[in-house]
């Protein structure tokens, strides 16, 4: 356990030593085959970890977390690509939490490379590095990552077993396999006659698996065409399961506080009135928190909400402006990274001008639609747990601990996700959910967090600052020197994991801002980690969520201080540097009309952030509608390389973007005595249909390497609206939400 | 002492207290987990249900105060024989997480039930109150109208 511990820790926030090292250590375990963690019972044939055959059908497992972004469909159309079965004639399953389902790509994205320049040596490295990602069995669901880990691996899942199914044929019809064709679930035999792969997978099962060359892309049904989503009846009918659907027979309802000033201690509680109200069974103290145990959810939370408790102190500044101001303390230490530092940013280039600029951008809430909960059944000497959840290898782990079960006595039921965005990754819900349980053995407790609870009790997105300092000469950039200082999550997030400590240079808190592809000559970007003890985490796109706000607000400062346009300013120092990502300006300028002009009561503005792989340029249009400021426009370019799915891709984009805008619109957590002061959607807006924009998504496929769709479409989103709304007010937005600025419609 | 209540044309008796909402009376008592909870306070739609084909927000409503026979998005169409509304969230491949359309459907249902030709700022009116952080406006918008549509048709 400690050499993996080390490990995670070193190859989290890697640097070049740990490449070496995480690479040797992945060798050794990549040739151990994981265990296929599918038991197919009588008449079963699970061929490989990802497909089972029994008579009444296939049944594909794509163990990725389902919270949107169309995962289960993609993975299941990679394998039924080469499996050649119908994609409306199998069953889909999530599967349970096994070594075998762990991230390969996870691990190549920790690389402290810019990512749009690395080269096919970079990337191959990147693809090794995925291998530790299997040794510490790493099945997560984030990074961008799913598709860049599935493409290869399950396409080859479903060519070995479509093989091997032809191999069992075969050898029943005393042919070569060469003569053998498959088409829908069926072998075809070369007289035209069909054996069902149902009819075969008992023989296939005890044959070595065979291994087969993937077919071109030109020969592809599925893939790079849009699928209907295989989750979509499902949820336009109510019938799609999430965690807090789950029904088991005599199950209990359970609420849940937790300290409000996180990470306090709770000094005692008095239970008295809440003890004899309806419904309730159980009070459960948690030692940092109480629990009531009722046979309805709402009669718990009632009962638990009358509990009158003594918390202790949190162990950091009270209030939000100490915060920040221990945040700003950070710029006095020496960096934590500074992973660009190209020129000389020391002496300012003869005739440049400078400029200067200082941004505060707040902690976030990751505020899914479905609040934390976990419903868990404990015996004494096996747990289940049923939550939506992306790291069931983690949680399962972490609960093990709990329950005191070995991890193989405990069984995690992944069911969809009513909205993940980083917070599902944590393991507090299915920890608190298994304590509650504990006290009441036979009996499955559900346990759901008020959206209260879940607001004030999150792994925040951090706060962040940034001092920007730049440069410009005849009309172009010459100088970028930018400082960001935030608390580290992924340090906080390793010691959560591991119970250990973390260092080493965090690439999380400087991406979108040292590995912008603009040729800068002289541009030194730098991480500063803040010692705070506010429980933070990972919130959609992470580091770039405000990285991309303080990269291209900066840009756009300077591009107005040059006299420029600023998206040819921006243009201008890409097109060098990185094509694909110069070809997404380009797009949303032709697909906007871009002309750098815009008429009264309107503006305009345009950002860029590459991320995760992929190169992402919007434009944002607003209006003024009689003092009120409304988002009416968007477009949006970008290039994934290769669009395994085109249309769940422009719906990650624009979804990816609408999350941005609700968060540089209204989204804010501050403190007050140590307590987050927003409880309810009403203090933490977000957009609705009447203030989100139409918008209008172009998918390119021109980079080199697969890029992600989930997170990419965010961060530009923030840039892009404020610089809208200095062309439209003149009014620049150096923090945000902007609801605190600007009269923005809500 | 026990209610009676009509739930997508079944009557259920329900013995919990009178002050219970009627989100919770469908979600742990009668077992019909389609209709979500998401605020508790009826910022975000997610457990909006129809009353005499009026679209209320389940965790607002007690069980005493229930005045007439409850639709739900499961007495509104299943998957092999969905709503023309529900069938429009399918061909526009509206749903992303899927958490809140549940809430959103049964919302636009009641507004195309009133209005047979919603126009983008009737849309704006009837939908704001039910929120999505996936942000699956532009499809939701896209499937009012052309459920609408094909309603007008039939």
């Amino acid at each position: 356990m400690a050499r993996i511990g080390k490990i995670l820790r070193r190859t989290f926030l890697i640097g070049s030593a740990a490449i070496a090292g995480g690479v040797a250590f992945g060798v050794y375990y990549v040739n151990r085959p994981a265990p296929n963690p599918l038991k197919p019972g009588e008449g079963e044939a699970a061929l490989n970890p990802f497909v089972l055959i029994d008579q009444n059908g296939v049944t594909l497992f794509a163990p990725r977390a389902e919270m949107g972004q169309g995962v289960k469909t993609t993975w299941a159309a990679l394998i039924a690509e080469e499996l050649d079965v119908d994609l409306d004639q199998i069953t889909v399953l999530h599967g349970p939490a096994a070594a075998a389902y762990y991230n390969s790509a996870l691990m190549g994205e920790s690389l402290p490379n810019k990512g749009y320049d690395i080269s096919d040596f970079q990337h191959n490295l990147g693809e090794a590095l995925g291998v530790v990602g299997r040794a510490l069995s790493l099945q997560v669901t984030g990074g961008s990552t799913s598709m860049k880990d599935g493409y290869e691996r399950m396409r080859e899942a479903g060519a070995s077993a479509r093989e091997t199914l032809k191999l069992a044929a075969a050898e029943r019809l005393g042919v070569d396999p060469t003569q053998l064709k498959t088409a829908s679930g069926h072998v075809i035999a070369p007289n035209g006659d069909k054996i069902a792969y149902t009819e075969l997978a008992a023989d296939a099962a005890t044959l070595e698996p065979v291994e087969a060359p993937l077919r071109d892309p030109s020969e592809w049904r599925y893939l790079g065409q849009s699928q209907p989503r295989l989750d979509m009846a499902e949820k336009a009918t109510g019938t799609a399961e999430f965690g807090v659907d789950v029904r088991l027979p005599d199950m209990k309802f359970a609420s849940v506080r937790m300290n409000p000033k996180l990470g306090g201690t709770m000094n005692g509680f008095d239970d008295s009135a809440a003890k004899t109200m309806p419904g309730v069974e159980k009070i459960v103290d948690l030692g940092n928190g109480v629990a009531v145990i009722a046979n309805n959810t709402w009669l718990a939370n009632q009962a638990v909400e009358a509990i009158d408790v003594d918390w202790g102190d949190a162990p950091y500044p009270p209030e939000t402006d100490a915060i920040f101001a221990s945040i700003a303390k950070a710029f006095d230490d020496s960096p934590n990274s500074t992973m660009r530092d190209d020129g000389d940013v020391d002496t300012l280039p003869e005739g440049a001008t400078e400029i200067t600029a200082e941004y505060q951008l707040p902690y976030l809430a990751h505020a899914t639609m479905e609040p934390m909960n976990a419903t868990a059944l404990f015996t004494g000497t096996k747990l289940d747990l049923w939550c939506g959840n992306q790291a069931p290898t983690l949680i399962r782990m972490r609960v093990a601990n709990v329950a005191n079960l070995d991890t193989e006595a405990v069984e995690i039921h992944t069911t969809y996700l009513g909205g993940g965005f980083g917070r599902r990754g944590e393991l507090d819900f299915g920890e608190i959910a298994t304590k509650v349980a504990m006290t009441m053995p036979g009996t499955p407790v559900q346990t759901t967090w008020s959206r209260e609870e879940d607001m004030r009790h999150d792994y925040y997105r951090p706060g962040a600052l940034a001092r920007m300092r730049g440069a410009i000469k005849d009309g172009k950039a010459v100088l970028i020197d930018g400082k960001v200082a935030a608390q580290s999550c992924t340090q906080q997030a390793v010691g959560r994991y591991t119970g250990l400590p973390a260092g080493g240079p965090d690439k999380v808190l400087v991406e979108g801002f040292f590995n912008q592809p603009y040729a800068v000559p002289n541009y030194r970007m730098s991480g500063h980690i803040a010692a705070l003890d506010i429980p933070v985490g990972f919130w959609r796109s992470v580091g770039n969520s405000h990285n991309g706000f303080f990269h291209e607000t900066f840009m756009d400062e300077m591009a107005h201080a040059a006299g420029r346009d600023p998206l040819e300013f921006r243009l201008e120092l890409m097109q060098n540097e990185h094509a694909p990502s110069a070809g997404c300006l380009e797009a949303v300028r032709e697909m906007s009309g871009w002309t750098g002009k815009t008429p009264g009561g309107v503006g305009r503005g345009v950002a860029f952030t590459y991320s995760f792989g992929t190169p992402v340029a919007q434009v944002i249009e607003v209006v003024d509608e009689d003092g009120t400021i409304r988002i009416n426009k968007a477009w949006i370019a970008c290039d994934m390389g290769l669009a395994l799915d085109p249309e769940n891709v422009k719906a990650q984009m624009f979804g990816g973007m609408m999350y941005g805008l609700s968060a540089a619109c209204f989204g804010e957590i501050t403190f007050s005595e140590g307590e987050v002061e927003q409880f309810n959607f009403p203090d933490y807006e977000a957009i609705r249909m009447h203030t989100a924009p139409q918008v209008e998504v172009r998918v390119l496929e021109t980079n080199r390497h697969m890029g992600g769709a989930g997170e990419p479409g965010t961060p530009p989103s923030m840039p892009a609206l404020g610089n809208a709304l200095f062309d439209l007010t003149g009014e620049r937005a150096r923090s945000l939400p902007l609801i605190n600025q600007f009269d923005i419609l809500i | 002492m026990a209610t009676t209540l009509k739930i997508n044309g079944t009557s259920h008796q329900v013995d919990l207290p009178d002050d219970v909402p009627l989100l919770w009376v469908l979600r742990d008592e009668v077992g019909l987990t389609g209709t979500k909870f998401g605020c508790g306070v009826a910022a975000c739609g997610a457990c909006t249900v129809h009353i005499d084909g009026e679209a209320v927000r389940s965790c607002q409503v007690a069980l005493s105060d229930v005045w007439g026979d409850v639709i739900t998005i499961e007495g509104t169409g299943s998957p092999d024989s969905m709503a023309a509304i529900q069938q429009a969230w399918v061909d526009h491949q509206v749903a992303q997480c899927g958490y809140c359309q549940s809430g959103q459907i049964m919302q636009a249902a009641a507004l195309l039930a009133e209005n047979p030709s919603p126009s983008d700022t009737d849309i704006d009116d009837a939908m704001q109150g039910n929120l999505c952080r996936c942000g699956t406006y532009p499809r939701i918008r896209a499937a009012i109208h052309d459920a609408a549509a094909k309603l007008k048709e039939a």
